[in-house]
């Protein structure tokens, strides 16, 4: 004990870090102050929890397009504790919004932004922002469909501003509104390099202003002494950031965050939607359309952060008893209102998607495990519109057939195939009939969780491979002949140029192959070689 | 003032709620980082060489293909071992790299012994120092003899 007493004596004559933490713990706050102030002290202590579980993230994650999906699927699927890192981080990200959120309301209600507090108000404001701004850059970030497709509508909002959007576009590396690499590399460094030392400085500026000006006092505070921030407040504060931090890591444990499928650019099925935070936004973007748009997406946007910028300066009024400040109580409810009824209709009208929101977490897919034969008749399934009466999940105009198998005989179904209706003719090859027959009577478990679930460019591919009769000579997941290699895990040893040079030309890349070589258009063979690179050993 | 039970109460809570949230941040922070992956251990075993290619008591390079786990990355990549005939049905395979720091060695046919370009170990046929910083025999693959066929492991045994 005395060596410690010693060692901070030391520090303390030469750093003077003792006086310094006593000045700040030992600051005189208002008699009224309370558990109405714990709100930015649990906001920092947010945002240094999302530093702590961004930095481990980061020591195993890779930032580049397709990468950055399966380093993430590595984090949670291999990982001891990954799953929960990325919780903290993922829901500590919603929780930190909805305390930066109850923070400013409650300074609005309090009317805390008054003289001489408006800097502080402002800089505040400016950390709202950031807080959004991060939201918005690392949901790109896990590189599954819902990262991608999210962000293709956010990039397609910020091009709306007449002049200045196709440069705000080039900004985020998004030039002619498609996401790639350089989209990635902007969001990442923004999210990990640029907004985490900006908010440091400005809750620095925040802070420092808060001391300068002292915590807001109200009216009847002038007649009592007033008391110290330490330990009695900071007391409250902990115990209010420590609700928080239960709330928090009860949900990383209990609530899974999703991982969809790697981002698909040509998937048309996916239903993009921003994060719940964002939703409001995006449903009111609904009641403006055509050229009205831009009053949605821009004009009313920039005016509501406008206003709430310069409250200070609308609201000039002496400082009043909270009871009696209505008009901020008023707008503050009209606010939460206006908010929930958006979002609340927003996920009303959202359609439920058929991606499974947790594919990525599985190790392999349904899909990957599925013939190709089978996989195919999905995709024959899925080509000839079955889907309209046969509504999987769900009984329509036709049975659901993921339910029980057809026991219908062969004929009556290469006919109904055929003609699924009078005056309806399909497409469907031979092949491709004999396919749905075997796959809509003999149904596995694996073909049933695939048939909504799998990814339509697989589904594709194996269509290509059972067009182009790949069975004939080799095995995939069991079946076909072992006249030319088994395919499972082909991906371990060939990369991409490999394979699509050796469909072009068989013999230059493997000498003595009796392969054929296959003349597929530049779609059937990027849809192949995807295909057959995803199936796993 | 308030009375100092309440003051020492505050004190004990602001030290106790917030050593709780630190170590619950900080134990699975370092399960994280320090537990192993779960799966990818599995040994496996890759044909290397024919027997019948080696003389007895020549260390040859020989060089495979083998698929390695790299973090999410599945690497299919060339891997090397001098590989040592003892007789007909014993074979050492040596991990490529010098027991000092790594360095490749290889066999110097004039003087009989495998060196080190880096710091100038050297070992014998059978792996023990000759001379030189390295702090322990070569380290050796495991192997298997399947007809005729040399079988490296993944694991890697010390001398």
């Amino acid at each position: 004990m005395k060596m410690l007493r010693g060692v901070i004596d030391w520090l303390e004559e030469r750093t003077g870090i003792e006086s310094g933490i006593k000045h700040f713990l030992y600051e005189d706050v208002p008699a009224s102050a309370g558990w109405h102030q714990v709100l930015g002290s649990v906001a920092m202590f947010a945002f240094l929890t999302q530093v702590f579980t961004g930095i481990l993230l980061a020591l195993n994650y890779a930032p580049t397009p397709g990468e950055a999906y399966n380093s993430l699927r590595y984090i949670v699927t291999e990982l001891t504790a990954g799953q929960l890192i990325r919780g903290l981080h993922h829901w500590g990200a919603s929780l930190m919004i909805i305390v930066v959120v109850l923070h400013l309301m409650q300074v609005l209600i309090w009317g805390a932004y008054k003289k001489p507090r408006e800097a502080t108000w402002m800089v505040g404001c400016f950390l709202l922002l950031i807080t959004l701004a991060f939201g918005l850059t690392g949901y790109l970030l896990p590189w599954d469909n819902r990262a991608y497709w999210g962000t293709v509508v956010t990039t397609q909002i910020a091009a709306l501003p007449p002049v200045a959007g196709p440069y705000v576009l080039r900004l985020l590396g998004s030039d002619g509104g498609s996401i790639g690499a350089i989209t990635f590399a902007r969001f990442y460094a923004a999210h990990v390099l640029l907004l985490p030392p900006l908010t440091m400085l400005l809750i620095a500026i925040h802070v420092f202003l808060v001391r300068r000006h002292g915590v807001t006092p109200i009216p009847q505070d002038a007649d009592l002494p007033k008391k110290k921030f330490y330990p009695e407040q900071v007391f409250k504060d902990t115990v209010a950031t420590f609700i928080w931090f239960a709330v928090l890591v009860t949900m990383a444990v209990a609530v899974r965050v999703p991982l969809g499928h790697v981002a698909d650019p040509t998937d048309t099925s996916y239903i993009p939607r921003p994060e719940w935070y964002f939703l409001f936004l995006f449903q009111m973007l609904k009641a403006f359309q055509g050229p009205l748009e831009i009053v949605g997406a821009v004009i009313l946007p920039t005016l509501a952060i406008l206003a709430l910028f310069l409250a200070p300066f609308i609201d000039r009024g002496t400082a009043l008893r909270v009871r009696e400040r209505t008009g901020a109580i008023a707008l503050v409810v009209f606010a939460i209102i206006g908010w929930s009824a958006l979002t609340a209709r927003a996920i009303a009208t959202t359609p439920p998607s058929t991606e499974d929101p947790d594919a990525g977490l599985a190790l392999v897919e349904a899909w990957q495990e599925l013939p190709a034969d089978q996989l195919a008749a999905i995709g024959a399934f899925r080509k000839d519109n079955c889907g309209n009466c046969h509504v999987i999940g769900k009984s329509g105009p036709g049975p659901d057939l993921t339910r029980a198998a057809s026991q219908r005989p062969t004929d009556w179904l290469i006919q109904h195939f055929k003609q699924p209706a009078p005056g309806i003719a399909t497409q469907l090859k031979n092949p491709e009939l004999r396919g749905l027959v075997s796959f809509v009577t003999k149904r596995t478990d694996a073909g049933v969780k695939a048939w909504p679930s799998a990814p339509q460019a697989a589904v594709e591919g194996a269509m290509v491979y059972q067009a182009s009769q790949c069975t004939a000579c080799h095995k995939l997941n069991g079946v076909g002949m072992e006249t030319g290699p088994p395919l499972n895990g082909v991906a371990d040893h060939r990369n991409r140029e490999w394979l699509e040079g050796h469909f072009a030309d068989p013999q230059k890349f493997s000498p003595g192959s009796t392969m054929p070589a296959y003349k597929l258009s530049s779609h059937d063979l990027d849809r192949l070689t995807g295909y057959i690179m995803q199936i796993p050993k | 003032m308030e009375s100092s039970t309440r003051r020492s109460f505050y004190s004990a809570a602001i030290a106790g709620l917030g050593g709780l949230m630190t170590a619950a941040l900080a134990a699975p922070a370092a399960a994280y980082l320090l537990i192993r992956p779960k799966s990818q251990k599995q040994s496996d075993f890759v044909p290397a060489a024919d027997l019948s290619q080696l003389t007895v008591g020549k260390p040859e390079e020989v060089v495979f293909r083998r698929t390695r786990v790299d973090g999410w990355r599945v690497l299919n990549e060339k891997s090397t071992a001098w590989v040592l005939r003892k007789d007909d049905q014993k074979v050492i395979a040596y991990a490529p790299q010098c027991t000092h720091l790594g360095c490749a060695y290889h066999w110097d046919e004039k003087e009989n012994n495998f060196l080190c370009p880096c710091h100038t170990s050297t070992f014998s046929i059978d792996g023990k120092v000759l001379s030189g910083p390295a702090p322990r025999p070569l380290d050796r693959f495991v192997t298997k003899i399947d007809q005729g066929k040399i079988l490296i492991g993944t694991e890697i045994q010390r001398a």
